[in-house]
């Protein structure tokens, strides 16, 4: 597994990525020798010392300017539409499907249980290799699009409308997603993570996050859970299996199993959630959560205890 | 080079319009594939799951769009070959305006043909609505 998620379209661990990288490299390849014609024809007429020969620069004119653009752009053209019908192409019947919604500025995620339930979590994908794997993908406000550069293309995310995306794993790793259409304030700061490995792994993964959240074992973090409920945390995450059921923020169920906070933004460290919960605004300016800056010391640290063993 | 050099002086001023013609066409076909494609796609083909419809009825606007674009280019060219005025056609006179609308609408004539065969070739290769 990478040490550091990977974001380039020119590292490739899907199928869609590795044909889009592919045509880059052509169309690379057939810019880079149009260059050196055109350059070198350009040497050539200005080196010349005698005059030019007439027929000979009316078929470079119509050939170079006109012909040979045309039949390279046609070329280049039905590759690149050679390859939609298999990008496109939906996920074959019974594939693990995600849905994915777009919400200013982070993801919610969810997955579906073996008896149709759905299994949520956020800012955080995880995929089994080689496999195709289709997303719905919505929109709770404005226009996302939901980009994981190093597996496939982008797509749109559109309030009202559902578009859906194909993806097919071929490397484990670690990859980063993020959103591809600005968004507004914090739309530099809205990514995820994206977890590929073997199938076993996965459904192990998967199991553990249709569970409801571990009741709390330490006295500290059995404290942490009541600051939880008395401050109005519930309102608006949810933690399946307590009362905390609200669904303006991130579900928070298996906080302490992901790999990062604030949507990729900081480690999912026990300091990093001190600052998350204390200096919100400050780690991700116009996020919607409000701060709490005043929150009493031993508060803090009994919430931290409690939201890091939620695992 | 002036009308009274010239063998040949057309009867009636040329129109502009007639330079027009062939790319209006290209506009035409394209705006007919694409709202056919997004009709289809958007009332009948997620139950239909092809476009093979939208296939055959895109077929049939550019084998119309062609053939106009090929007798638009065809009457400018021959008006193009009638007279003597010579290049570039920037005389004010009418023999030099005939020949120039006649070159610049073959020209235009063979860039919206391309235009209409890149816009078909989308459904050569993309079947479905996905």
């Amino acid at each position: 597994m990478n040490s550091f998620p990977t974001q380039s379209a020119l590292d490739p661990a899907g199928q869609g990525a590795e044909s889009i990288a592919q045509l880059f490299y052509w169309m690379s390849g057939g810019a880079a020798l149009i260059w050196c014609l055109v350059i070198g024809l350009a040497v050539y007429a200005i080196r010349r010392p005698q005059a030019h020969h007439y027929r000979l620069t009316r078929l470079l004119v119509i050939g170079g300017g006109a012909v040979v653009p045309t039949v390279v752009l046609t070329c280049l053209l039905s590759y690149g539409l050679s390859m939609m019908p298999e990008l496109q192409r939906p996920a074959p019947e019974g594939s693990l499907t995600v849905h994915v919604h777009g919400v200013r500025w982070w993801w919610r995620v969810e997955y579906l249980g073996p008896s149709g339930q759905p299994i949520a979590t956020a800012n955080e994908i995880r995929l089994p290799v080689d496999q195709p794997i289709e997303f719905k993908l919505f929109s709770e406000d404005v226009i996302h699009s939901f980009w994981i550069p190093s597996l496939g293309g982008k797509v749109d995310m559109i309030p009202g409308r559902t578009t859906r995306l194909k993806l097919h794993p071929t490397r484990v790793g670690q990859f980063r997603g993020v959103c591809a259409e600005y968004c507004g304030g914090a739309h530099a700061q809205m990514n995820f993570d994206v977890v590929v490995s073997d199938a076993a792994t996965f459904e192990r993964w998967l199991a553990d996050q249709s569970a409801p959240a571990s009741e709390p074992e330490t006295d500290l973090a059995v404290a942490g859970k009541a600051v939880f409920s008395q401050r109005g945390c519930g309102a608006c995450h949810a933690i399946r299996g307590t009362a905390a059921d609200g669904l303006v923020g991130p579900d928070l169920t298996h906080l302490g199993s992901r790999l990062r906070l604030g949507a990729s933004l900081l480690d999912n460290t026990r300091q990093n959630l001190r600052r998350w919960i204390t200096q919100t605004h400050q780690v991700k300016p116009k996020v919607e959560m409000p701060a709490f800056e005043a929150l009493p010391e031993d508060e803090l640290t009994a919430l931290v205890a409690y939201l890091e063993q939620l695992k | 080079m002036t009308d009274a050099d010239d063998e040949f002086v057309p009867e009636k001023p040329d129109r502009l319009w007639s330079l027009t013609f062939p790319p209006l066409v290209w506009a035409v076909h394209f705006l007919a594939s694409y709202l056919t494609a997004a009709i289809w796609c958007a009332k009948a083909g997620p139950q239909a799951g092809d476009a093979d419809p939208v296939r055959v009825a895109i077929a049939a606007y550019t084998v119309v769009a062609l053939t106009l674009i090929a007798v638009f280019g065809w009457i400018a060219f021959r008006k193009h070959r009638t007279g003597e005025a010579t290049l570039p056609h920037d005389f004010d006179s009418r023999a030099d305006q005939h020949r120039f609308l006649g070159f610049a609408t073959t020209l235009l004539a063979i860039l919206s043909f391309v235009a209409t065969v890149f816009t078909a070739l989308v459904v050569v290769f993309v079947g479905s609505c996905h």
